[in-house]
């Protein structure tokens, strides 16, 4: 009965000095809890011509990130999963209902975050998921929308994208959502900033490589939302998008705005087959 | 009281006697260290947990001093060797007088 260590003290440090050399086990698999087995390979859809394996960006972390997504206890994201919780069986808006009220419990909504965004007849438009909940907020609900990528809203997309870990993910990108698609795919080649880079320069042509002290993913969003140690909360994609373009010196895109669910929809269909992730860790 | 204060706990539901089991604790908190200053220039009080034990049946097992430096949610991930049935308690003190408060049992096979 008597205490023998005190090991770890407190939150994770600055990631600065692990050095390329610690980059992580290339071979290694990913399991949550030692239970949710999770797609961390695949093979890369048709519709990408110039790669052949899409990997998760799990995959390019170190091996002290990786081990902080084994189990929920250590993921610090699952904080804000609990809180959505709450949320989630709080009632609010004018009708006095909850989203437990139609939805039952978080568990009930599995396999949503795999195929959003996703088109909507009603609306005539491609809708991300945190567009339809919002719908639900505002529409269902009677209350006040949700800013897109305020922590209210991130919570809730972090709680829906954990009930569904480990499925695949499997956006459409045919039919009525195929314009839009287009769209994604034009701005995921498009240069823009001063320093004139796409998304594919990047995340398609230098994957694997360091850019300065990073090591460069593919750019996956499967994992989102996703923790990040470099400011210790849960970062929506869209947020996620707006640093890449800004990072190219260009003027970016609102979140939320159909440029950004047009890209949200290709890059995610740049990920089917791949699990879902989110909340993930990386830095 | 701080907003979202949520403590959590993991400690193994049985134990062979004389072992040594791991301990996990972590409790949702801004800590607020008190350095930091808003939109205004006006100073945001200190709010922290300042003090975190653990006991096991009445008998002490970690006792830490908590300081501004930590970051938020602290985390704390220790151990003891079980050898008899009992309850852990767990106990964490606010800034502000707020005592969060958490049991565990753990049963000897």
């Amino acid at each position: 009965m008597k205490a023998l260590a005190l090991k770890g003290v407190a939150a994770v440090s600055a990631l600065s000095f692990v050095a390329a050399s610690a980059l992580a086990d290339e071979n290694a698999n990913l399991v949550v809890n030692g239970e949710i087995d999770m797609t961390i390979r695949a093979p890369a859809p048709d519709h990408m011509e110039n790669m052949s394996e899409v990997m998760s960006g799990w995959l390019f972390r170190s091996s002290e990130t990786q081990a902080l997504q084994l189990d929920d206890f250590e993921n610090p994201g699952m904080i804000w999963v609990d809180d959505a919780r709450e949320v989630f069986a709080s009632e609010s808006g004018s009708g006095g209902e909850s989203c437990a009220s139609c939805h039952d419990s978080p568990e009930a909504l599995a396999g949503v975050r795999a195929v959003y965004p996703k088109w909507d007849e009603e609306h005539g438009e491609v809708q991300s998921l945190e567009m339809q909940i919002n719908e639900c907020v505002t529409e269902r609900m009677g209350g006040e929308p949700w800013k897109y990528t305020g922590g209210t809203m991130v919570n809730m997309t972090a709680l829906l994208a954990s009930v569904s870990r480990g499925m695949a993910v499997n956006v459409a990108i045919d039919g009525p959502a195929q314009s839009t698609w287009e769209m994604g795919r034009d701005l995921y080649y498009t240069r823009t900033g001063q320093l004139e880079l796409s998304c594919a320069n990047c995340h398609e042509d230098n994957y694997g490589n360091m850019i300065r002290a990073d090591h460069l993913s593919q750019g996956q969003i499967n994992g989102f939302p996703v923790y990040r140690l470099k400011n210790a909360k849960l970062n929506a994609v869209h947020s996620r998008f707006k640093g890449c373009v800004r990072d190219t010196r260009a003027q970016t895109y609102s979140p939320g705005s159909p440029e950004f669910i047009a890209l949200e929809l290709y890059v995610a269909s740049r990920g089917n087959g791949l699990s879902v992730e989110g909340p993930s860790v990386r830095n | 009281m701080a907003e979202n204060v949520r403590p959590r706990v993991r400690v193994p539901a049985t134990v062979a006697a004389g072992e040594t089991i791991t301990i996990k604790t972590l409790i949702s908190h801004n800590m607020e260290s008190g350095q930091r200053k808003d939109g205004d220039g006006n100073v945001i009080p200190r709010s922290i947990i300042n003090r975190f034990t653990c006991d096991f049946n009445g008998q002490n097992v970690i006792d830490v001093t908590l300081e501004p430096a930590i970051s938020r949610n602290p985390f704390f991930e220790f151990q003891a060797t079980i050898s008899e049935s009992g309850t852990f308690q767990f106990t964490w003190y606010d800034d502000d007088g707020s005592v969060y408060e958490e049991q565990k049992e753990i049963a000897v096979e």
